[in-house]
């Protein structure tokens, strides 16, 4: 299933990349008088309220998912791995601190605070951006923090203090790269879920603004057509679903890989 | 028992305290004049003044939160700029309709991933193992703003068997309610499976095997019962995303429920309102964890004694 995903994430790359050498159209030019017309030989998934291309309008709108995934999941696992191995590591205040943080944020339930912030600061691609990173990188802290928690006891950390490395040295050198490859699984799946968040907040109008192609925007105007034009709702949102598909196959695959108790196992 | 209490709800307090000053900061992260941003760019000074007055903005920053936080104690969350309701009459009155939507997604999720992990765990490894983890995988990624929409086109348009919005009938009820408890329902499912499949492998299961339980008995009499803690305690702490899945169903389907009132206030820049929904949404959640750990507590005395 990790091919799969591997598969599904490196074609969603390509078509991001090489979206506008792939698209027979633009995707923000109109034809206003093929409005809403369906799939056919010339559009492959038809046309959308205002005659835009929907293939075009798709394969923009990989940009802007793997673009606020990659944005989104980098900010969150570097601030929060930096914060989780401060916390596990000199414990006493300092992670008293870091801790209630991180337990205040994980009393919202998943994307209330982002909605929250995106209401207050504005719908817009950063603020959206912005709302999910300062969500985003408790996981990775509360992650980092007990694996830190385990290696700081560790002979080889020990080791490296004993024989006089700096305290940034042994966490950058010792401590943080044991850690990577739980954060490396956490990342995957989180391009996941903050592709997902992203399109939810565009599909409640309050992420990324028109005419920027976002899936989640399209969705959100495809809501109004449901009658008369349901191909406006099942391709935007077919690109979703594999695209969040691939990344959960392929953290999934990760996790089975670089985890000693699941490694060989069929469960 | 008592002991555990105490701890977990000495526990509670400053995260509640912390939820608290998030939502009270809010208003404050909005750019410029939050009297202004809510009245809009056009108002006239006098409205803006007369605003910042009966929100208290004028006022001292600390004197703000002392207010915020003892109306919020007593329940007392300002009034709805738009209606001039009080904020906590107009959650209460979508309460009903958002708690009818999450037992009703609850209830389709359990209905659909026990059975289901139960039957990849005994299968393990098998055709039907497979058919049930891609199954569970699948509607992990299918958002449900896209479900919704889907069910909608098939289930409401094309075959005109359901109602395709609003609240009434049970009727209404079906298609919120599998598209809010889809991706539930999958989470609880993997679940199931690999807590299942950790029991399985105990020797209490084996020995009940060997003193001639079926293989049917020894599954759902003795692995299945014991799996059900983690299992219990998911299905609490994904209460959560139930709230916040709510938000996007109900805003789809028409739901007259919290969820929707945040979206259109939002939309409104009824601020207070806007404050409120979060705060209640925020502080039920916490509520909802502390009963799943206490259950838990209950349910593994080895929790109370850590």
């Amino acid at each position: 299933m990790s091919r799969v995903g591997a598969a599904i994430v490196l074609a969603a790359v390509l078509a991001a990349l090489a979206g506008p050498l792939l698209a027979p159209f633009d995707p923000a030019s109109q034809e206003l008088a093929l409005r809403l017309e369906g799939p056919n030989g010339v559009h492959w998934f038809g046309l959308d309220e205002l005659g835009r291309d929907i293939f075009a309008r798709v394969l923009a709108g990989a940009r802007i998912s793997l673009l606020v995934g990659l944005v989104v999941v980098g900010v969150s696992a570097s601030v929060g791995t930096a914060l989780g191995s401060i916390a596990g590591y000199f414990g006493g205040r300092i992670d008293e601190a870091i801790s209630r943080a991180i337990d205040i944020l994980l009393a919202f339930p998943g994307l209330l605070l982002a909605i929250a912030l995106v209401a207050v600061l504005g719908p817009s691609l950063t603020n959206v951006v912005l709302a999910l990173s300062l969500i985003g990188w408790v996981g990775y802290a509360r992650l980092v923090r007990g694996q830190v928690l385990r290696t700081r006891e560790l002979e080889f950390v020990q080791a490296a203090r004993a024989l006089g490395a700096t305290t940034p040295r042994i966490l950058l050198r010792h401590v943080i790269p044991t850690t990577l490859p739980a954060v490396t699984v956490q990342a995957t799946l989180g391009m996941g879920g903050a592709i997902l968040a992203e399109a939810a907040l565009s599909f409640l109008g309050l992420g990324v603004q028109p005419p920027t192609p976002s899936w989640g925007t399209m969705l959100n105007y495809g809501r109004g057509h449901l009658l008369d034009a349901p191909h406006l709702t099942i391709f935007p949102g077919l690109a979703i679903a594999i695209l969040v598909l691939g990344f959960n196959f392929l953290g999934d695959g990760l996790r089975d890989a670089l985890d000693p108790a699941t490694r060989g196992r069929k469960d | 028992m008592l002991r555990y209490l105490f701890r977990r709800l000495a526990l509670t307090i400053p995260v509640l305290l912390g939820v608290a000053t998030l939502v009270f900061a809010l208003i404050h992260l909005i750019p410029g004049d939050p009297a202004q941003a809510m009245l809009g760019e056009t108002a006239a000074e006098q409205d803006v003044q007369a605003l910042r007055e009966r929100l208290g903005l004028d006022r001292p920053l600390l004197e703000q939160y002392g207010r915020f936080l003892q109306g919020a104690v007593r329940g007392d969350l300002g009034v709805s700029l738009r209606t001039s309701e009080p904020v906590s009459q107009a959650i209460l009155t979508r309460l009903p309709a958002t708690l009818e939507l999450a037992a009703a997604a609850m209830l389709v999720a359990i209905g659909v991933a026990i059975p289901l992990g139960i039957v990849a765990a005994v299968g393990r490894g098998t055709a039907v193992d497979r058919i049930a983890t891609t199954l569970s995988l699948t509607g992990i990624s299918i958002p449900n703003f896209w479900l919704g929409p889907l069910l909608a086109i098939v289930f409401a348009v094309e075959l005109g068997w359901l109602p395709v919005s609003g609240r009434g009938t049970l009727a209404h009820l079906v298609l919120p309610a599998i598209s809010l408890g889809a991706a539930l329902a999958a989470i609880l499912a993997r679940m199931t499976r690999a807590s299942l499949l950790e029991e399985l492998r105990e020797p209490y299961v084996q020995a009940a095997r060997a003193r001639g339980a079926s293989r049917t008995r020894a599954v759902l009499r003795h692995a299945f019962r014991n799996s059900l803690i983690p299992v219990v305690t998911l299905i609490g702490l994904q209460f959560g995303a139930v709230l916040t899945g709510a938000v996007i169903t109900e805003t789809i389907f028409a739901w007259p429920g919290i969820g929707r009132l945040l979206i259109q206030s939002i939309g409104f820049r009824d601020y207070p309102l806007v404050q409120g929904c979060i705060l209640f949404i925020a502080v039920t959640y916490v509520g909802m964890n502390l009963l799943t750990d206490l259950m838990y507590g209950v349910l593994d005395p080895r929790i109370r004694y850590e």
